[in-house]
C-alpha cells in the first residue's frame, strides 16, 4: 500500500473534542503526524479584554469544562498578582481542596475516555461512576456540577458547607477502595499492558524541549510539579510528593495520573485538617494597573495566566498558556513509527482538552 | 438420552404437502370440469396434479420451507435474544441496568389495557422498568426506516453485494449446524439416526466466507477507514482460520469423525478413561464431553480464542475498531445494510458458540435424569424415552452460557493491536494447535482415551 494521509478528525471518535490529527500511514505504520487545531477557537484572550476583571472568572471556567476550578483559580491568582492582593488563609485552603477535588474529577474523566479509546467501554462507566462522587462534593461546596465559577479574585465565593469535611472523608475512603479496583482491572490486564507499555515513548529531554508539562512530563522521569517548585496558596504548608514515573510511554502516563489521584486524596485530607477559621474572601479593587503573572499546576500541566491592567476596570491584555497546546505539538514525536491503533493509545494518554487548547 | 422436540424436515414436509395439496385443488377443479365436458377418465391435467403433489416437488418445497424456518430461527429468535443478552450483560458489568423498554412501555397499551385487572398489570408499572427485550425490535425497525446511502465513489455492485455475502454465509452457518437430533437440514438418516459425515468441514467452510465479504465491503466503500478495516479483516482471517482448523483437527483425530451427530452421540456416553494395559475406568455422573479430556485442553483454548476472533468480538474486533477507524469496514453502510452486517456478527458469535458446544460440551445431549422411560406399547418389552426438557433446550442453554462468557471477556479487556493479533495467531496459537494435534495423535495411537 502506498503512503497516504488519513484525517482523524475533526469528526472522529479518536478526537475528544474538535480538532484534526492528520496521520501519514504506510500500511498500518505511522510515518508522520500533524495536529491541526483551530476548529474551536473562540477568541478568549480578546473577549477577556472587554469584560471586567471579576466577570472574566466565568469565562475561564469554560476554558476546560472538565477542569473548571483549576483554570479560574489560575486566573484569580494572576489577577491577585496584578492587584497585590492578600488572600485570607482559609480561602487558600478552600482553593486547595476544590482544586484537588477538581483534579481527581478531571483525571477520572480522562480515565473514562482512555478506556473506550483502547476498546474497554466498561472503564468509561466505572470511572464516571466514581467521578460522580467528586462532582457531588464540588456541587456541595460550589453549587454546580460543571462550570462552577467558584474561585474569586480575593478568595472564594462561599465558605464550605457544614459537615463538608465529613463528606469528603467518606468519599475518599470509598474512592480509595474503588481506585484499587480500577488499578486491578487495568494493570493486571495483559492486554492493557501490551497496548500501552512502550507505546508513544518520549524522552525527558525531548519532552522538556517541546514544552510538555504536567503528568505527561512527570511520566518521563522529571519531577517537575509547580505545586512544589513554585508553590502557591496553601501548598507550601502541605506535605506531599508528586508522582513520577520513568517510562515516558502511555503506561507511565496512566500510572502518573492514577498516583496523582491518590496524592490528591492525601492533600485534600491534610488541607481539611489544617484549614483555619476566618474570612474566606477580601474585596478586590475594581481597577488596577500593572502586570501579573501566575502559573499553576493544572490537571493537564502548567497553566499560565499573564494579565496586564492599565488602570481600567478590565484587563488590557490577557495571555493564556495551555498545557495541552504544547503536549499536542509533541504528539508527532511520540507517534512516528507506531501503528494506527496506537494513535488512540497515545492521544488518549496525553489527555487532550480542546477547549483550553484552542482558547 | 433426551429426545428432540422438533423434527424439522418432517414438519416442513407436512407443511409442504399441505400447501401443494391446496395448490392442486384448483387444478383438480379444472380437471373435473374438463372431465364433465367429455375428456377421458383421468382427465387432461391428471399428470400435472400428480407432479404437484408428488414426492419430488414436495421434497423441494419442504427444503425451502425448512430453510425459511431456520431463517426465522436465526433472526427472530437468536438475533433478538443475543442482542438483548449482550446488552443486558454488559450493562450489568458496567453497573447499570441497560435497556428497559418492554411491552409495558407502549403508550397505547398502557392506556387501554392498564385499568384492566390482571391483564393490565404489566402496563401499570413505570414505562422504563421492562425487561428491555423490545428495544432490540425497536432498533431493527429504526434501521428499516433509514435511507440506504451509497457513496458516490463506491463500487456499487461490490458495495451492495458485500452485505449479501456476509448475511447469506451466516445464514448458511445456521443451516449447516444441526440444532438437535431432529432439528437439522444438512445430513441424512441412516439406520434410524441422522448422519452428516462432513458436517464440521461444511461449518468451517461457511465460517470463512464472511471475511471475504468484509474485505469486499471495506474495499468497495472507497474509504480509507473501511479499506484499513477490510485489510485488517483479511489479515486476521489468514492468521486465525489456520489455528481454528488445526485445533479442530486435534479433536477429530481423537474422536475419529467429522460428523457432528456422531460427535454428540460420542459425548452423550458416560465418561471413561483408558489406562493403557489396565483397561478402562468409568467416571460416574459425568458425560463423555471432550472438555473433560486433558489431551484436548490446549485445543479447546485455541478454539475458544479463534472463535472469538472469528466473531470479531473484543479483544479481536480490530476490523471495526471504532476508536481509530470510526466504524471500520462498516463505516459507509447505512440503514438495513448496516443492520445486516452489524447484526449478523452476533449470529456468527452464536454459530461459533454452537460449534464450541458441539465439539466440546456435548452439543444437544442433556443430563440423563431429564428423561422418563415408559413401557413402549408398540413394542412390548422395550422402553420408550419421553424427554422432559428436549435437546433444543439443552443446546440453547449451552450456547448462551458460552456466549455470556464471550460477553464477559469482551467487556473486561481492551482491544488488541493488529500486529499483536497477528503475532498471537502465528507465533502462539498455531504452534499450540500443532502441539495439540501431536498430543491427540499420541493419545489415539497409545489408546490413552
Amino acid at each position: 500500500m502506498a503512503e497516504m494521509w488519513i484525517n482523524m478528525g475533526p469528526q472522529h471518535p479518536m478526537t475528544h473534542g474538535l480538532w484534526n490529527l492528520r496521520i501519514k500511514v504506510d500500511g498500518e505504520t505511522i510515518v508522520d503526524a500533524e495536529p491541526e487545531i483551530g476548529y474551536l477557537h473562540r477568541g478568549y484572550e480578546k473577549i477577556m479584554e472587554v469584560r471586567e476583571f471579576q466577570k472574566n472568572v466565568v469565562l475561564t471556567d469554560r476554558l476546560c469544562y472538565v477542569s473548571s476550578i483549576t483554570w479560574s483559580h489560575c486566573y484569580c491568582l494572576a489577577c491577585e498578582a496584578v492587584m497585590d492582593l492578600d488572600v485570607p488563609e482559609r480561602a487558600k485552603y478552600l482553593r486547595v481542596v476544590t482544586n484537588e477535588l477538581q483534579r481527581i474529577a478531571s483525571h477520572l474523566m480522562w480515565l473514562a475516555a482512555f478506556g473506550p479509546d483502547l476498546g474497554l467501554l466498561t472503564a468509561l462507566l466505572w470511572a464516571l461512576r466514581e467521578r460522580e462522587l467528586f462532582l457531588d462534593l464540588i456541587q456541595l461546596i460550589s453549587g454546580a456540577r460543571m462550570n462552577q465559577n467558584y474561585p474569586r479574585i480575593g478568595g472564594v465565593r462561599n465558605d464550605a458547607p457544614p459537615d463538608f469535611e465529613k463528606y469528603c472523608r467518606k468519599v475518599i475512603v470509598h474512592f480509595r477502595k474503588k481506585l484499587a479496583e480500577h488499578e486491578m482491572v487495568f494493570e493486571q490486564s495483559k492486554l492493557f499492558q501490551v497496548r500501552t507499555v512502550g507505546v508513544g515513548r518520549i524522552s525527558k529531554e525531548a519532552a522538556i524541549d517541546w514544552g510538555v508539562t504536567g503528568p505527561n512530563l512527570r511520566a518521563c522521569g522529571a519531577a517537575i510539579d509547580l505545586r512544589k517548585l513554585d508553590p502557591y496558596d496553601a501548598y507550601p504548608q502541605l506535605e506531599f510528593a508528586p508522582a513520577v514515573e520513568h517510562g515516558g510511554d502511555s503506561y507511565a502516563r496512566y500510572k502518573v495520573r492514577v498516583e496523582e489521584m491518590k496524592t490528591s486524596c492525601d492533600i485534600i485530607l491534610q488541607a481539611l485538617k489544617k484549614m483555619p477559621a476566618g474570612p474566606y474572601r477580601v474585596k478586590p479593587p475594581r481597577r488596577c494597573e500593572g502586570e501579573g503573572f501566575r502559573r499553576t499546576e493544572d490537571s493537564r500541566g502548567e497553566a499560565l495566566f499573564y494579565v496586564i491592567g492599565d488602570g481600567d476596570d478590565r484587563p488590557y491584555r490577557v495571555k493564556i498558556r495551555s498545557p495541552v497546546f504544547s503536549s499536542i505539538a509533541a504528539a508527532p514525536i511520540m507517534m512516528r513509527g507506531s501503528k494506527v491503533a496506537d494513535v488512540v493509545a497515545i492521544m488518549g494518554s496525553i489527555d487532550v482538552c480542546v477547549g483550553e487548547m484552542d482558547k | 438420552m433426551t429426545g428432540a422436540l422438533i423434527d424439522l424436515f418432517g414438519w416442513s414436509y407436512a407443511l409442504a404437502s399441505f400447501v401443494l395439496w391446496l395448490v392442486s385443488l384448483p387444478i383438480a377443479l379444472v380437471n373435473w370440469v374438463a372431465m364433465q365436458t367429455g375428456a377421458a377418465s383421468p382427465g387432461p391435467l391428471a399428470g400435472l396434479i400428480g407432479w404437484v403433489t408428488g414426492p419430488g416437488l414436495t421434497g423441494f418445497v419442504a427444503v425451502i420451507v425448512a430453510v425459511n424456518i431456520l431463517l426465522l430461527w436465526a433472526t427472530l429468535l437468536h438475533l433478538l435474544t443475543v442482542m438483548w443478552i449482550e446488552r443486558k450483560m454488559y450493562s450489568r458489568l458496567q453497573d447499570r441496568r441497560g435497556i428497559m423498554i418492554g411491552l409495558g412501555s407502549s403508550d397505547i397499551l398502557r392506556r387501554t389495557l392498564g385499568p384492566i385487572p390482571l391483564l393490565g398489570r404489566p402496563f401499570r408499572k413505570p414505562s422504563h422498568l421492562g425487561t428491555g427485550f423490545l428495544q432490540t425490535v425497536a432498533d431493527g425497525v429504526k434501521l428499516f426506516q433509514k435511507e440506504v446511502i451509497t457513496p458516490t465513489n463506491a463500487d456499487r455492485w461490490m458495495f451492495h453485494a458485500a452485505p449479501v455475502i456476509i448475511a447469506s454465509s451466516t445464514l448458511f452457518l445456521f443451516v449447516a449446524i444441526p440444532w438437535s437430533d431432529g432439528f437439522w437440514l444438512m445430513g441424512s438418516m441412516r439406520d434410524g439416526v441422522p448422519v452428516n459425515p462432513w458436517g464440521i468441514l461444511v461449518i468451517l467452510g461457511a465460517f470463512s466466507v464472511a471475511p471475504l465479504g468484509i474485505l469486499i465491503a471495506g474495499w468497495a466503500s472507497n474509504n480509507k477507514y473501511t479499506l484499513l478495516g477490510g485489510m485488517r479483516a483479511a489479515a486476521q482471517l489468514m492468521s486465525y482460520e489456520i489455528p481454528l482448523l488445526l485445533s479442530i483437527i486435534a479433536l477429530v483425530v481423537l474422536a475419529g469423525t467429522l460428523d457432528p451427530f456422531q460427535l454428540v452421540r460420542n459425548q452423550s456416553q458416560p465418561l471413561t478413561f483408558g489406562l493403557g494395559p489396565l483397561g478402562r475406568i468409568q467416571v460416574p455422573f459425568l458425560p463423555n464431553w471432550y472438555i473433560f479430556n486433558p489431551v484436548l485442553w490446549i485445543a479447546f483454548v485455541v478454539l475458544f480464542v479463534t472463535v472469538i476472533a472469528e466473531a470479531e468480538r473484543i479483544p479481536f474486533d480490530i476490523p471495526e475498531a471504532e476508536a481509530e477507524l470510526v466504524e471500520g469496514w462498516t463505516t459507509e453502510y447505512s440503514g438495513m445494510r448496516f443492520g445486516l452486517v452489524f447484526g449478523f456478527k452476533w449470529l456468527r458469535a452464536i454459530a461459533g458458540a454452537a460449534l464450541i458446544a458441539i465439539l466440546f460440551f456435548g452439543g444437544w445431549s442433556g443430563p440423563v435424569f431429564m428423561t422418563v422411560w415408559t413401557p413402549n406399547l408398540a413394542a412390548p418389552g422395550t422402553q420408550y424415552p419421553i424427554p422432559i426438557l428436549p435437546q433444543e433446550f439443552w443446546f440453547t442453554v449451552k450456547i448462551y452460557v458460552i456466549f455470556i462468557v464471550f460477553v464477559w471477556i469482551g467487556w473486561s479487556v481492551p482491544r488488541i493491536r493488529i500486529d499483536q493479533i497477528l503475532n498471537l495467531g502465528w507465533k502462539t496459537l498455531i504452534p499450540l494447535s500443532i502441539l495439540s494435534i501431536l498430543l491427540a495423535t499420541l493419545a489415539r495411537g497409545f489408546r490413552w482415551f
